[in-house]
């Protein structure tokens, strides 16, 4: 692919030995020139490990910080080491690299800053979540679609690609748990150019799903309250570069 | 009227309290800056209970009637919300700094690690 772009897949692993592995090899298959970095959020078990065996570059957090602070490791990373785009996969292997294209276009083409990769821009899409779920993704996406002014369909999405302006935003401003829904808020009142293309995502692989009933009543909770102050909050609009 | 029971049983708790907390700061296991509200409980309530009159008149002003000595409850749990509250904001700022702490050695680690292999 262009040898002009530095990409970088931002992959957040807790307790994923079983699949990340597979997620690296996936990676890297569907395009060597992407250098992978794994967060490993103080897994347990052998992820660290399993990942550099891989040939994974490997951030590894002295203690847990959450799926949030894992994330924006990673972004800090790309920030830092001077990354033109980011993509985020997460690394229960529910995202597929062979969908990357699509939610690198519009930031290759110079259209996003942040391109979400919804299960839900199309409607009849082959992803049907249980009702609770569908119902939390809906009030979400239309609380975030009306304090950010942009239509929006799934927050929830952890399959995101970033250009240099979104890197540089969420190395500074990111929240630590449950970040996904917060983060498309902050970034649509920031004034980055937010996009939403339709992918399709995978069952998970390996492990189980951190979210169970107690956390999906805090996750609600907190969301809901950090969408309110974030809404409330005044945000730097971004000085973009001319292109 | 406030029994003067209460007052005197009032006033030697507030002693007793910014004698605890002057020796916590004597002894550096307290900081100054999280000393300080504690100190202005203990003179807040120090005060109220050896002012009777005073005690007697802002109960008239909340409306307590019956019993005055209740807004020396009053006072001191405010007092304690207060200080509570003060602590969540630290935390929450310890957090951060933490998770900030967290993210610099993950990054300097693998910094350092490339650094000692130039190999690749």
């Amino acid at each position: 692919m262009n040898n002009a772009r530095r990409l970088v897949a931002i992959v957040p692993a807790w307790n994923e030995s079983g699949a990340i592995g597979g997620v690296v090899d996936e990676i890297k298959q569907f395009d060597p020139s992407i250098d992978v970095v794994v967060i490993d959020d103080c897994s347990r078990d052998d992820t660290a490990d399993v990942a550099e065996s891989r040939g994974a570059t490997v951030l590894r957090l002295p203690f847990n910080v959450g799926i949030g602070g894992a994330v924006q490791t990673g972004i800090r990373y790309a920030r830092d080491e001077g990354y033109e785009i980011a993509v985020r996969l997460d690394g229960d292997g529910q995202h597929a690299a062979s969908e990357l294209p699509k939610i690198l276009a519009p930031v290759e083409a110079g259209d996003a800053d942040l391109v979400i990769g919804s299960r839900f821009v199309e409607a009849g899409g082959a992803y049907r979540p249980p009702l609770a779920r569908r119902i939390g993704i809906g009030v979400f996406a239309q609380l975030v679609s009306i304090l950010g002014g942009q239509r929006v369909t799934d927050t929830t999405s952890g399959f995101v690609a970033l250009d240099r302006a979104g890197i540089e935003l969420f190395a500074t401003q990111f929240p630590h748990d449950y970040p996904e829904v917060e983060a498309t808020l902050v970034a649509l009142r920031s004034g980055l150019r937010v996009k939403q293309v339709q992918v399709d995502m995978r069952e998970r692989v390996a492990g189980a799903s951190s979210i169970t009933f107690f956390r999906s009543l805090y996750y609600i909770v907190k969301v809901m309250l950090a969408l309110l102050v974030a809404s409330l909050r005044r945000y730097p609009r971004l000085e973009r570069a001319s292109r | 009227m406030t029994p003067v029971r209460v007052s005197i049983v009032g006033a030697i708790a507030s002693v007793l309290l910014i004698l605890v907390v002057l020796e916590l700061v004597r002894g550096r296991r307290l900081k100054e800056r999280y000393a300080l509200l504690w100190l202005a409980t203990g003179v807040v309530l120090l005060v109220l209970s050896i002012w009777r009159d005073g005690l007697n008149t802002i109960a008239g002003w909340a409306g307590v009637t019956s019993y005055p000595p209740a807004v020396l409850f009053a006072v001191a749990t405010l007092f304690i919300l207060l200080v509570l509250l003060h602590y969540s904001t630290v935390i929450s700022k310890l957090t951060d700094e933490n998770v900030d702490l967290a993210q610099r050695v993950a990054l300097l680690e693998e910094r350092v690690s490339r650094l000692r292999s130039p190999a690749d």
